[in-house]
């Protein structure tokens, strides 16, 4: 049986954690309360965008001239996995489902002999799939020092990608992020996002626009910017899923913690009490010896 | 009511004014344009510079940089991926943009080039009509 002391120091230990576990469940609502707000206000954005993008691919997508980001390069040897998972840890199983995810999508890619190159968003997951996709990393994006991800941040994502996709590097780029349900619940998901990918259901062509410059010229132009809007669009899912699994996490571990404190403080008054208990019966069988 | 139209203005991080307008002035891809209510359906990429909305209340200047406009006949969204205010846009802000695109003109390759020198341009230009 462990001493009092032991005991005693334990409770304080698991007090403390228990202390900070509620800290940042507290942190992680506040945080989680923005990022859904951000998401919602880029909705309006998101939902305009894809509609207009989506009428215009519908009406130009089928003929030749249809730029590469929209058709594809004609091939599709060559696969860009963008894992985005968060900087930091402690938010239970979000950055292990995507990492998840993308490995055994990078996996499959493998035996069916394409080529897997792996750019990853967020350290945690750059860390988690290290060992088995290591050699095919091509590039990581750091977001350690953002606090709140803007468009810029998604943009410049967005630029690294279609560099590469300028220079070749790839035929397809495939997103990889976590949906937000609610708290305790996140999606893992896989997005294409090069070549676009649209709802077919796209109401955007029933109306018969003038465009300005030219149809093919519009699209040209707005194809990149639908990579950066859906990639800002995951980025900011990812943020809230982030925060509600962190959330969720700290909630559990609170109450695992305020468990741990009831089991262990009954161990400490049943020590307490044995321990008078013997000191009595030594004074007593003292006593009787006289 | 034909003499109003919804103008809704919109970036990705929030949506910025959703108002009833008498005309919105855009700056468009070819030329600035003026849309009223009844205006053909209409879909322009922008330059960057002023749109400039009328509403029974008065004139509303929103300073944009890159984006679209889908015009129709009872609406107008501008979709732009930066809008400012025009009243909390200062020098130092646009001068910072334009240093940024100029470095990204520089570094541009030969396909981007022209786009990205005429983006600088009409930084400028929009700078020399805000002075």
């Amino acid at each position: 049986m462990p001493n009092l002391k032991d005991l005693k120091n334990r409770i304080t230990s698991v007090k403390n954690t228990r202390k900070i576990t509620k800290a940042m469940q507290m942190v992680a609502a506040a945080k989680l309360r923005r990022a859904q707000e951000a998401a919602e206000q880029s909705r309006p954005y998101t939902e305009r965008f894809n509609a207009v993008l989506g009428g215009l691919a519908a009406s130009v997508g089928g003929s030749d001239s249809a730029p590469k980001l929209l058709s594809g390069t004609g091939s599709d040897q060559t696969h860009l996995l963008v894992v985005m998972t968060a900087e930091r840890g402690l938010c239970g199983g979000f950055n292990a489902n995507i990492s998840k995810l993308a490995r055994a999508k990078a996996a499959e890619l493998k035996a069916a002999g394409k080529t897997v190159k792996v750019l990853t968003v967020g350290k945690k997951g750059r860390d988690a799939i290290k060992r088995d996709l290591g050699e095919d990393f091509v590039g990581h994006v750091d977001l350690t020092e953002v606090k709140r991800v803007g468009y810029d941040d998604a943009q410049g994502i967005a630029r690294d990608i279609l560099v590469r996709f300028d220079a070749a590097e790839f035929d397809v780029a495939t997103i990889f992020y976590s949906k937000f349900v609610n708290v305790v619940s996140q999606i893992p998901t896989e997005q294409q996002i090069i070549p676009a990918a649209f709802d077919a259901d796209a109401d955007g062509a029933s109306t018969l626009y003038d465009y300005e410059p030219s149809e093919e010229a519009l699209l040209a132009d707005l194809l990149p910017r639908g990579v950066a809007t859906q990639i800002f669009a995951a980025l900011l899912e990812n943020g809230a899923s982030e925060q509600g699994a962190r959330m969720s996490a700290m909630d559990n571990a609170t109450r695992n913690a305020g468990e741990m404190i009831d089991k262990l403080t009954i161990e400490y008054n049943r020590s307490r009490q044995a321990v008078i208990t013997n000191e009595l019966i030594e004074i007593i069988s003292g006593a009787e010896a006289l | 009511m034909a003499n109003v139209m919804q103008f809704d203005l919109v970036s990705p991080e929030r949506s910025l004014a959703s108002l009833e307008a008498t005309s919105v002035q855009i700056p468009g891809a070819d030329g600035d344009l003026t849309a009223m209510p009844g205006h053909a359906p209409l879909l322009t990429s922008l330059r960057p510079g002023v749109v400039r909305v009328q509403t029974a209340d008065g004139e509303k200047d929103f300073v944009v940089t890159r984006g679209f406009a889908e015009v129709s006949a009872e609406s107008i969204s501008v979709i732009a991926e930066h809008a400012h205010k025009g009243e909390d846009v200062t020098k130092a802000d646009l001068e910072d943009v334009i240093a940024d695109a100029r470095k990204a003109a520089a570094d541009a390759g030969e396909e981007h080039k022209d786009g990205a020198e005429k983006f600088v341009s009409d930084l400028e230009h929009l700078m020399h009509d805000m002075v």
